[in-house]
């Protein structure tokens, strides 16, 4: 008889009608600007991603891996606390992304907040987006291109601390030498996507010498 | 740190919709709800950190309740003082975070059930709930009285809401 039994105890009924009402807040809650951060989920060839957006843009693609509870904590923290689940208000970035994992698509064309990152990380994060699809570039390379060719590990840094990962694709950027380097959504995520976008791609070969 | 507010509303939600279908009609319950999660995530930056949410939560819930009726019979809260609210009201919050209560009120039959919501968690007199319930005063002190003694049988609690005479 203790309180909890209560909270678990929802009826069908109870239950359809909060999934309506939760709708519902979520557009409400929007139309009065009261959300600082909206997310949802979508299925992805590459696990169930988390999007999370501001008003700005897109602040936030986290892999399952990462722990979705977990980045919504970060999110409330570093952001604020006014989070809601909205599924529409992500519908364009969903539709985006289901296109470019149908292989249609080769750019997105999003507005993202990078307010998550330092200046420097923004940058080089910023500078993933001009790199080709299909195509990889070293970290040594990114560096160069950025006008700090010495700055190689804290290039690397700035990639595997990429909030926006498959929309600013870091996927694309790999050691010298050809192996893969790291990936914050693990190296099967990173090499599926290499592969998506060339069929060619050699895959991780070289990380295992 | 803050909880997500989804968060909140995911733990809660259930809780409040309890709440508001107890002191309102189907309609205005569901927009009672609305409105409360409204107002609580428009404030919850401002909350303390070890503040009880489930009893900050159902505050604005019958603060929101009370609003729907005022919409639609403004002339009656506005005189709650004059004629005197009911006397356990003066610390209503004690029972305000007792979930099996409220599970208990909603299970209560249509009418003993809004008189004891109206009176015990609303705080307002018989006459203010007869005029709502378009009823005389003596039918709501009745399901009132029924309603309290289905609670307490319910409840195994001969103490619940024991008003003084």
């Amino acid at each position: 008889m203790n309180e909890k039994n209560y909270q678990q105890q929802a009826t069908a009924a109870e239950m359809q009608t909060l999934d309506a009402l939760q709708g519902q807040l979520a557009e409400k809650a929007r139309a009065l600007e009261l959300v600082d951060v909206a997310y949802r989920m979508v299925d992805s060839p590459v696990g169930s991603l988390l999007l999370a957006s501001t008003d700005a843009g897109l602040v936030r693609v986290a892999f399952e891996s990462e722990g979705h509870d977990r980045i919504l904590e970060l999110l409330s923290e570093k952001l604020s606390p006014r989070i809601l689940r909205d599924k529409s208000s992500l519908d364009g970035t969903a539709r985006q992304l289901d296109e470019y994992f149908a292989g249609t698509r080769h750019s997105f064309e999003l507005p993202v907040d990078l307010q998550l990152s330092t200046q420097f990380r923004r940058q080089v994060q910023l500078e993933l987006g001009h790199i080709d699809y299909g195509q990889t570039l070293s970290y040594a390379q990114l560096a160069q291109q950025i006008g700090k060719p010495k700055a190689v590990r804290a290039v690397g840094s700035a990639c595997a601390t990429n909030p926006i990962p498959i929309v600013l694709p870091c996927h694309r950027v790999l050691r010298t030498d050809g192996s893969l380097g790291g990936y914050l959504g693990g190296l099967e995520a990173k090499t599926e996507l290499l592969k998506l976008e060339n069929p060619d791609f050699a895959g991780s070969a070289a990380t295992l010498f | 740190m803050q909880a997500p507010f989804e968060r909140i509303v995911q733990e809660y939600g259930l809780n409040v919709l309890r709440v508001c279908r107890a002191l309102l009609d189907e309609h205005r319950a569901q927009d009672a709800w609305s409105e409360t999660f409204l107002a609580a995530l428009k404030a919850y930056p401002q909350l303390p950190d070890d503040a009880n949410v489930l009893a900050w939560l159902v505050r604005i819930a019958r603060n929101k309740a009370i609003d729907e009726l005022r919409k639609h019979k403004p002339e009656i809260l506005n005189d709650q003082d004059m004629d005197g609210p009911a006397s356990g009201m003066n610390r209503p919050d004690l029972q305000l975070d007792n979930l099996q209560l409220w599970h208990e009120v909603n299970q209560l039959p249509g009418k003993q059930r809004q008189v004891v919501a109206y009176r015990y968690l609303g705080g307002m007199s018989y006459a203010q709930i007869a005029e709502i319930l378009s009823g005389s005063e003596a039918a709501a002190r009745r399901a009132g009285a029924d309603g309290i003694k289905n609670l307490r049988v319910r409840l195994d609690d001969q103490e619940l809401w024991r008003e003084q005479p």
